[in-house]
């Protein structure tokens, strides 16, 4: 951290009293939820909808709609860190924990690759997606994933910048190594914890 | 920052004319000096920053902003750069000042020529132009500055290279960089055109592309502004016939 100081800057958009541990560095709090995207927006009906999980497992599995929803559901209350600064706190998604749906898929690889209907794609090492840690997620506070929040279902792995959440999510694949997904090939972090501030390559 | 994209893998790198530069040059935080400040409309300044260390920078990429209190408390934002990376040694930020903007309402209101601000970048490599023609920029409101930075190096680097700008903006008085718009740019007033106008008035439409005349089997599609703009506007480049893998979008959220 540097000693620069801006002349005359007092800071007037300070998080809610009792949140300030909940805003990682260099975000703020944000009451909205702002849409990010590089492309188009691709509508998927629930009719041609699967999520997949395949690449170097012991035997992969592969969900259509009416399937991934008769697995078990959970709340999942969260805060959620833009790469673009902005903190969401207490929202809350519902989905299927990864823990569920890795069951008897058998990885064998310790890194995966997030692919998604649209082309796009990230990075997550498996282990940042066990124990809790991720979901598939279909409903946002009580709605149906909207398709600009990358609806019919999307990654979520709060933990990590919400880049690593990916929209309109079709599968993940399992791999042997980590390789760049979209952004991470485009200058952004491969591992993107906001309390270590990863955003770009070098941080 | 989620955002979708099909994956792209045709662009040409290092045209000539064109910095040879790695994709994402990670910068540093450094202090930058404000050097000239210009009164674009009455909400959008720009500020020309001179830096200690500057490397070019693709048009399209941002640059981090980040201001700090006596206390230690930080904001940060990012912003696209508006000059052209033959500008040597310093950068352009235009910043529109959004109501509750606690970092542009710092750069408007407080930062005089002679400050000095706290920046690192250029970052992001993808909502970059790399020299691809012919393109066609969508540009809502203050959406417009990154495809200026890609506008004014076109004219300095690949003056050959066919680019159009369709430009939408709500009011006369909300034009940014309304001087160098050129015959390249059609521009159409969104809620209020000024008197006399005989140009385009409304929202972006199909009409208004086929009048920009970029060949969709050809060209690569550029949008930037607000969700809603950018919305229609991607989805008027697919129904006009381009390609999803050649139509990048950049979105500005509720930042400030």
């Amino acid at each position: 951290m540097s000693d620069f100081i801006s002349r005359a800057f007092g800071g007037r958009r300070r998080p809610p009293e009792g949140m300030e541990g909940r805003i990682p560095p260099g975000q703020y709090y944000e009451p909205g939820f702002p849409v990010l995207t590089a492309g188009p927006t691709p509508h998927v009906d629930t009719a041609d909808w699967s999520f997949s999980i395949d690449g170097v497992v012991g035997s992969p599995r592969s969900w259509t709609w009416e399937e991934f929803n008769a697995l078990p559901f959970e709340d999942v209350p969260c805060d959620i860190h833009c790469v673009t600064k902005w903190s969401k706190l207490d929202t809350s998604f519902r989905g299927v924990s990864l823990d569920t749906l890795l069951e008897g898929v058998e990885p064998l690889g310790a890194y995966t690759m997030a692919h998604c209907y649209g082309g796009y794609t990230t990075n997550v090492a498996l282990e940042e997606l066990t124990d809790g840690k991720a979901w598939v997620v279909t409903e946002h506070e009580g709605e149906p994933l909207p398709v600009e929040h990358g609806g019919p279902a999307r990654l979520l792995v709060p933990h990590l910048y919400f880049w690593k959440s990916a929209k309109w999510l079709a599968g993940l694949r399992i791999l042997d190594s980590d390789e760049p997904g979209f952004w991470e090939s485009n200058g952004y972090h491969m591992h993107g914890d906001p309390w270590r501030e990863e955003r770009y390559w070098n941080d | 920052m989620e955002r979708l994209t099909p994956a792209e893998t045709t662009v040409p790198h290092d045209r000539d004319g064109l910095p040879s530069v790695t994709p994402a040059a990670p910068g540093r935080w450094q202090i930058g000096t404000i050097t000239r400040i210009v009164q674009e409309t009455p909400r959008v300044k720009s500020f020309r920053i001179e830096l200690p260390i500057w490397v070019p920078h693709l048009p399209g990429q941002h640059y981090d902003v980040r201001l700090t209190a006596p206390d230690g408390y930080q904001a940060q934002r990012s912003y696209s750069i508006a000059s052209s990376p033959l500008d040597e040694g310093a950068i352009e930020l235009t910043v529109d000042r959004l109501d509750d903007g606690e970092v542009s309402g710092y750069m408007h209101d407080v930062l005089v020529v002679g400050d000095r601000v706290e920046v690192r970048g250029p970052f992001a490599a993808y909502f970059v132009w790399r020299g691809e023609s012919p393109t066609l920029l969508l540009g809502g409101g203050s959406g417009v500055v990154p495809l200026m930075c890609m506008l004014r190096h076109k004219r300095r680097a690949m003056p050959d290279a066919a680019m159009r700008l369709v430009y939408s903006v709500r009011r006369p008085d909300e034009v940014i960089y309304r001087d160098e718009l050129g015959e390249e740019t059609l521009l159409t007033y969104s809620r209020l055109s000024p008197p006399g106008w005989e140009g385009h008035s409304g929202r972006i439409d199909a009409e208004l592309l086929a009048a920009a005349a970029v060949d969709p089997a050809t060209g690569s599609v550029f949008v930037c502004g607000s969700n809603g703009f950018v919305e229609t506007g991607a989805q008027l480049a697919l129904d006009a016939g381009f390609p999803a893998e050649r139509i990048r979008t950049e979105r500005y959220g509720p930042t400030g």
